[in-house]
């Protein structure tokens, strides 16, 4: 438990990927077999105890400690795991630290009423920072801020492979790994997925720059409408069907409506969407089925879920990618045509007799549902990553509003001398008084240069009107012209309004705040 | 005649903690005519007083930190030295907390009390080590009364930094102290670590250490962390360990550093929100303040059979003490901090 629990007890407290990659690598490097194969079931959510519950965790406070002074202790440290952690009164034991394969190996194989006289035992010879990873970790709630990509990128820079080859046989192993990291120590080959429904590294597009419209060859191009939902994958394989986010993880656990329907054998690429009557719903719909782990039957009704299929890697064991587009478009639409699967469809091909007409399509396509158009040459084989040229994104243009800074927070990591997450507000008449008041829209924190970043964090400390810890209430006199993809109705924003990937576009020092923006002009723009 | 109790001749007054026959106060919250101050933290160290009695380190602390606010009559007494003060006799004995802290002894016609002003049970390299004085009545802090509260082993903190110092040797780490005591035994412990290679440190912590080297606590190679345009070049800190206050580590005066790691050495680092909300990335559990057991042990060495508290998370220790059979009291002295850097 000691490289595991320094691990977890450096990676809560720091903000940067770099950092956390760096920390991660070297524990892959010093941690034993199979504990560093079951750290890293722990870091990509793969490892549960479902015999173990919070409340185990209190009755066994209980059997060491005053309730009186474990309720203040609670009181002050507001987290379960850790007070018991920090309290608990250790008796002297000649038992060692357990190791994380022992904890893992032991605790599966014990019936549920004798877990807490288990762990009981283990919470002697370790430290606080050993009980406090203990605890999280067999009740489920690490929350160390790593991703399961994060985990599996760091994989890859330890074993110098491209993080691609570890997805392509991550869905096929099982904790603790040995093979995998036999594969990465080069004790081994690479670990054969065989017939499994393993997740394949997506083929991304490049943003089509404003420089290159010109040159385009776009006869060479197939164009289709960016759908504004997520990237998922389809992998069915062995009479296993699995739905794939774009970073790999497996999501189909919230998506019963979608791979219930999937009735073939094949790998495909494709937007899920959420479909009511037909019509694709606002991104807003879909962020109510997004990051969870299942899904009640009144959210299935009233946000159908629904994927419209773009691309096709494997059609049985048959591996496409290395046909141009135009084949495998060709094999996807027969394999459509064959198996005709309920709640998905095809991504239809936008026609277009040169770049003029594409541009005007472009332009004049302001529905909620798509965020432009996606360019993908007619010839190009499906590469993992994002190979130069290939596929283009070629968004509309951003809406802009002139906003008000409210509210200046500090930064992580690097910026944490700096202000630089800025809360902007609207004008609207107040609803009682009708005085002129500013109401927040949004908060953003890139779109500036470094440059600019110092600016305004010395006009925030100039212009400070009330603190509250890192957060800093300014006057209301610095104008943002923010940019942004769409905005939405909200009912949880004080505003009613909800702006979608927000950004600075540009700094306004030249603007009097009383000329920005109205909030009746963002309403305006919701699609 | 029956010794009084101290109940009956030490008072809370608005000041402070009042020793009546001996007409003085034991770390005064103003300016008073006569102080018995215990160590040299300004919240136990106040300017204006008229005659102050401590040990001689204090007493240069003071000097050095309010100049002619240091107390008009100035008396050092040495450890363990008796003094007749009015009525009733004092004495000073080492506390442990920073260089010169001292817990003061006050016997007035066969009656004992011990005001501990803060102290701590671990060795240090940089002040001489706590004595338990037996005594009528123990009048202790409980800056960390909460059985949470229980500081790990400091040589394995310093470890820890020096562990992510080798595993990020293309960045600095820059540490958060208060400029008296803990600096200078996070430097102390870092050379018995073995570090021997340049410290930084940022000015305002520079003039404590000098005094601490002047009274005989070596420091080692010690450097003024003046990076940028005016001083060293920027990667002269990597891989290096720059000491600042806890208000400049992740302020702009950071900004000179090359991407540091920021680090904070205290007690309050043990709860892990207290720390994240700091910005703290490395935080090193390294205290001068007793933690919960240590609190617990004193109050059983001093064998004392009634114990006052001061300032701190009083409920829990009166709890704890009651349980254990002694006289607790709750003296609820405001003006002590329950200080970030403890």
């Amino acid at each position: 438990m000691t490289p595991f629990s320094q691990l977890l007890d450096r990676l809560i407290y720091t903000p940067a990927r770099n950092t956390k990659l760096a920390l991660i690598v070297d524990y892959f490097r010093h941690a034993p077999d199979p504990d560093r194969g079951w750290a890293l079931a722990a870091l990509t959510g793969g490892l549960t105890f479902p015999g173990v519950k919070a409340g185990a965790i209190r009755e066994l406070a209980m059997r060491r400690v005053d309730p009186v002074l474990f309720g203040w202790s609670y009181d002050y440290v507001g987290d379960l795991a850790e007070t018991t952690a920090l309290i608990w009164p250790e008796r002297r034991t000649n038992r060692a630290w357990p190791t994380l394969g022992e904890v893992v190996e032991r605790l599966r194989a014990t019936a549920r009423a004798d877990a807490a006289d288990v762990i009981e035992e283990w919470l002697d010879p370790l430290d606080a920072t050993g009980r406090w990873a203990l605890l999280k970790l067999i009740t489920g709630g690490l929350r160390v801020g790593v991703s399961a990509r994060l985990a599996k990128v760091a994989l890859a820079e330890y074993g110098r492979v491209d993080a691609a080859e570890i997805e392509e046989v991550w869905h096929g192993l099982e904790p603790p790994y040995g093979e995998l990291f036999a594969w990465l120590d080069g004790k081994a080959p690479r670990p054969d997925p065989k017939d499994k429904p393993v997740f394949r590294s997506p083929m991304l597009a490049h943003p089509l720059e404003d420089s290159e419209v010109a040159t385009l060859d776009f006869g060479a191009f197939l164009a289709e409408w960016k759908w504004d939902g997520i990237r998922v994958q389809i992998a069915s394989r062995g009479g296993q069907a699995r739905l794939y986010s774009r970073t790999g993880d497996d999501i189909g656990g919230a998506f019963p409506d979608v791979l219930d329907h999937v009735n073939f054998e094949a790998v495909l690429d494709g937007e899920l969407l959420v479909v009511l009557d037909g019509e694709v719903r606002p991104f807003n719909d879909l962020q109510q089925r997004l990051n969870r782990k299942t899904v009640t039957a009144a959210t299935l009704r009233k946000h159908p879920a629904f994927v419209r299929l773009y691309d096709i890697l494997f059609d049985r064991g048959e591996d496409l990618r290395a046909l141009p587009l135009t084949e495998r478009r060709a094999r996807l639409e027969a394999l459509m045509a064959r198996e005709a699967p309920r709640r998905m469809d095809l991504s239809e091909l936008v026609e277009f007799s040169d770049r003029g007409e594409l541009e005007r399509l472009r332009a004049d396509a302001r529905s909620s549902a798509t965020e432009g158009l996606m360019l993908k040459r007619r010839d190009a084989p499906y590469v993992a990553g994002r190979p130069k040229g290939l596929w283009y994104k070629w968004k509309r243009g951003p809406l802009t509003v002139d906003a008000v800074l409210m509210y200046a927070q500090r930064g992580h990591g690097k910026r944490s001398s700096f202000y630089s997450d800025y809360t902007f507000g609207a004008w609207r008449e107040h609803p009682q008084t009708g005085a002129p008041e500013l109401v927040p829209v949004g908060k953003a924190y890139f779109g500036f240069t470094d440059d600019e970043l110092k600016l305004i964090d010395k006009w925030v400390r100039d212009h400070t009107v009330n603190r509250f810890g890192p957060v800093r209430e300014v006057e209301h006199a610095l104008v943002f012209e923010v940019a942004f993809d769409s905005v939405h109705r909200s009912p949880r924003h004080k505003s009613g309004v909800a702006m979608r990937f927000p950004r600075i576009a540009r700094i306004r020092w030249d603007k009097p705040a009383a000329d920005a923006d109205r909030l009746e002009t963002l309403e305006g723009l919701i699609a | 005649m029956a010794t009084p109790h101290p109940e009956s001749w030490v008072e809370v007054r608005p000041h402070g903690l009042y020793v009546v026959p001996g007409g003085f106060y034991v770390d005064p919250l103003r300016g008073v005519d006569r102080a018995v101050i215990t160590h040299g933290h300004s919240d136990h160290a106040r300017p204006g007083h008229q005659a102050v009695l401590a040990t001689a380190e204090t007493l240069a602390i003071m000097a050095h930190r309010l100049g002619d606010q240091a107390g008009r009559s100035t008396q050092a007494l040495a450890y363990g030295e008796v003094v007749r003060v009015g009525d009733v006799e004092v004495s000073l004995h080492p506390a442990g907390h920073v260089l010169g802290s001292a817990q003061v002894c006050v016997e007035y016609r066969g009656s004992r009390i011990v005001v501990s002003g803060d102290y701590k049970r671990r060795p240090d390299p940089t002040c001489a080590a706590f004595v338990p004085v037996p005594c009528d009545v123990f009048v202790t802090e409980a800056t960390f009364g909460l059985p949470v509260f229980r500081h790990p082993d400091d040589g394995g903190e310093i470890a820890r930094l020096l562990d992510s110092v080798r595993l990020f040797p293309d960045r600095c780490h820059v540490v958060g102290v208060y400029a008296l005591g803990k600096a200078q035994r996070l430097i102390g412990l870092l050379r018995r670590a073995g570090w021997d290679r340049p410290i930084y440190a940022h000015g305002a912590l520079l003039p404590m250490c000098a005094l601490y080297e002047a009274h005989g606590v070596a420091l080692g190679d010690l450097r003024p962390a003046t990076a940028g345009a005016k001083g060293l070049p920027k990667d002269e800190f990597c891989g290096g360990i720059v000491l600042a206050p806890p208000s400049a580590i992740i302020d702009r005066w950071a900004r000179r550093l090359p991407d540091p790691v920021v680090c904070m050495a205290s007690g309050w680092m043990r709860v892990r929100q207290r720390a994240r909300q700091g910005g703290v990335e490395l935080p090193l559990i390294i205290s001068d303040h007793a933690d919960w057991d240590e609190l617990l042990q004193t109050v059983d060495d001093v064998a004392a059979p009634e114990i006052w508290i001061t300032h701190g998370r009083e409920e829990a220790l009166m709890h704890a003490a009651s349980a254990r059979g002694y006289r607790a009291r709750a003296l609820s002295l405001v003006g002590y901090e329950d200080e970030g850097g403890a």
